[in-house]
């Protein structure tokens, strides 16, 4: 029983991670309906200026900067791409963030460097090894996997409650729901739209951290956060709830695949699981767990 | 038996005097492609009134609000409102200077409540910022329960207290369309632009829209441009009626001015060429 249950936290953890990550998705999906394809690159961005700033300055004052760079990115992209794009087809939107993907890869690199930088956020390395009156050996787990879960549900908890409470948030789920119907009560799409993506870029910049701590950041950062898709796939393109389970799910099914399947069929099952997993989703629920379900009249 | 209970309502309440020109609209041009639409077309719209545009499917109803509304641009012609020229300008903007609308396919944000739709009715008013609102400060506090405050109101005047909390989506066709009039309402507009209000309705429903509106031209004075297919709401309920053709003005007066003008009858009966 320890071993399953260390398996299962293990994949808990990542899952958080890809949920952050799908969150970013699901937050420009939800406000305007463009599937960000750049969601990766822009966690890769923001991880390696926070740990390039973070080396000549102290770790607050990096954060904020990094913070303002995705604001600036956020600009920038409306300014020079979406604004240019409005009432185009799903498509173009989608491929216009393959070109913006491929300017960040590019581009940050070349601005920050492309080693392997390290992100010291001062969390407690060493692993513990709790409950051994209750198991043999007792369970494994590592601290700073609870804090950065910590803050990933810190972060999402702010989220929820910024979307249903405030006018603001009131005015992005409106905009998600109908351009022109938000245009006509007065509400400004473009800013609405920078807004969306600083917040995507905030959430980035958090999901960035945590996994830089971890893995140390590098290029590919940007292969781990392609995960999030069938995350989204599996939880609803516009489905805040279901960007945090569809990530758990996830996380816990392929540890538990490449653990306990994995020696049957053999090993790297945790490489393409996810993504036969959001196949047999859209297969069989294409809205996800908690998409809307669209129904056409015919 | 509509005449009836329209004549009842607007008899109730006291209407205050029609004023001066609010909106002019002169020499209005607008082409899609190869295709006009509106072909130099002039009409003024003045305060407190109820100004119909009639017209067969197709006459450029809908494109001539949605002009006035800032979601078109026309290629000639000028806009003068509240006695000022209007320069291009974005919807957002528009709806700034007080002017809010419905839609003739009704756009309502569907996954949100009844209440959250006025909410975001309310949205030009609310004057706190975006980092206040994150850490949801006195002030975002008091703005809104102030603001629920006025909302409550709507929904008492449009007698929909029972489905306050109700997402829209969920709601029947006639209650949506008087929860679209609630939104438009929220925002305390001085002119109501409103695409077909009683399309696809039963006569009760219709006659319930029909009080609404004259109510709310009556108590808060607001002007009101409107679209509609049925005559005999039209000829009760506006002051002055523009009728359009093929994307051409072909009358333009009082209801029974227009009722007994020859091209208006032609183009709604047909007429042998």
């Amino acid at each position: 029983m320890g071993p399953f249950i260390e398996v299962v936290l293990g994949g808990l953890m990542a899952g958080v991670l890809y949920s952050l990550v799908a969150l970013g998705f699901v937050l420009i999906y939800k406000a305007s309906g463009v599937f960000n394809f750049a969601q990766g690159a822009m966690v890769l961005l923001a991880a390696l200026a926070f740990a390039r700033f973070s080396e000549v300055m102290p770790m607050p004052v990096a954060f904020v900067l990094a913070a303002l760079l995705m604001v600036g990115a956020a600009f920038v992209i409306e300014r020079m791409v979406l604004r240019h794009l409005v009432n185009q087809e799903g498509i173009i939107l989608f491929l216009a963030t393959f070109g913006i993907t491929y300017f960040i890869e590019g581009f940050g690199p070349q601005v920050f460097g492309d080693d392997i930088y390290r992100i010291d956020l001062g969390m407690p390395k060493e692993p513990k090894i709790v409950l051994e009156s209750m198991f043999d050996g007792g369970i494994l787990i590592n601290l700073e996997d609870f804090i950065a879960a910590g803050i990933a549900a810190a972060l999402v908890t702010f989220l929820a409650i910024f979307f249903q409470k405030t006018a603001t948030g009131r005015a992005l789920r409106a905009v998600a729901d109908d351009h022109q119907a938000a245009q006509s009560v007065g509400i400004p799409l473009n800013r609405i739209w920078v807004i969306v993506w600083s917040v995507s870029g905030f959430v980035a910049l958090v999901a960035g951290m945590i996994w830089g701590s971890k893995l140390g950041v590098q290029f590919s950062l940007v292969l781990i956060a392609l995960k999030a898709i069938p995350v989204v796939i599996l939880g609803g393109f516009t489905s805040v709830p279901g960007a945090i389970v569809g990530g758990l799910i996830i996380g816990v099914g392929e540890k538990i695949a490449e653990v306990y399947l994995g020696p049957i069929i053999g090993g790297g099952i945790e490489n393409w699981f996810a993504y036969v997993l959001a196949l047999g989703f859209l297969l069989f629920r294409p809205e996800g767990l908690f998409g809307e379900r669209r129904i056409e009249r015919v | 038996m509509m005449t009836a209970a329209v004549a009842s309502a607007s008899s109730s309440t006291h209407r205050q005097n029609i004023g001066e020109v609010i909106l002019a609209m002169e020499n209005i041009s607008l082409a899609f492609g190869g295709v006009q639409a509106l072909s130099d077309i002039s009409f003024d719209v003045r305060e407190h009134e109820i100004r119909a545009i009639i017209g067969p499917n197709g006459a450029g109803k809908s494109s001539m609000l949605n002009v006035i509304n800032g979601v078109y641009h026309p290629q000639q012609g000028t806009i003068f409102f509240k006695g000022e020229k209007r320069h291009q300008m974005d919807p957002h903007k528009v709806a700034s200077q007080g002017v809010a609308r419905t839609f003739q396919n009704i756009a309502l944000f569907k996954g949100m409540s009844v209440l959250d739709n006025l909410m975001a009715g309310r949205n030009l008013m609310m004057k706190t910022g975006i980092l206040q609102q994150a850490l949801y400060w006195g002030a975002t506090q008091r703005e809104e329960l102030a603001h629920r405050a006025k909302v409550e109101e709507i929904i008492t005047f449009l007698e929909i207290e029972s489905i306050r909390k109700t997402p829209v989506g969920q709601l029947p066709y006639g209650l949506q369309k008087r929860v679209e009039l609630g939104r438009a309402l929220a925002a305390e507009p001085s002119m109501l632009l409103l695409d077909e209000p009683m399309a696809g309705m039963n006569v009760e429903e219709k006659q319930d829209m029909c009080r609404f509106v004259l109510d709310v031209n009556a108590e808060f004075g607001t002007t009101i441009v409107l679209i509609e297919h049925d005559m005999g709401v039209v000829m009760d309920i506006s002051d002055r009626v523009v009728v359009l053709d093929y994307g051409k003005k072909i009358g333009d007066g009082a209801p029974n001015d227009v009722r007994n003008n020859q091209a208006v009858i032609d183009a709604y009966l047909g007429v042998q060429h």
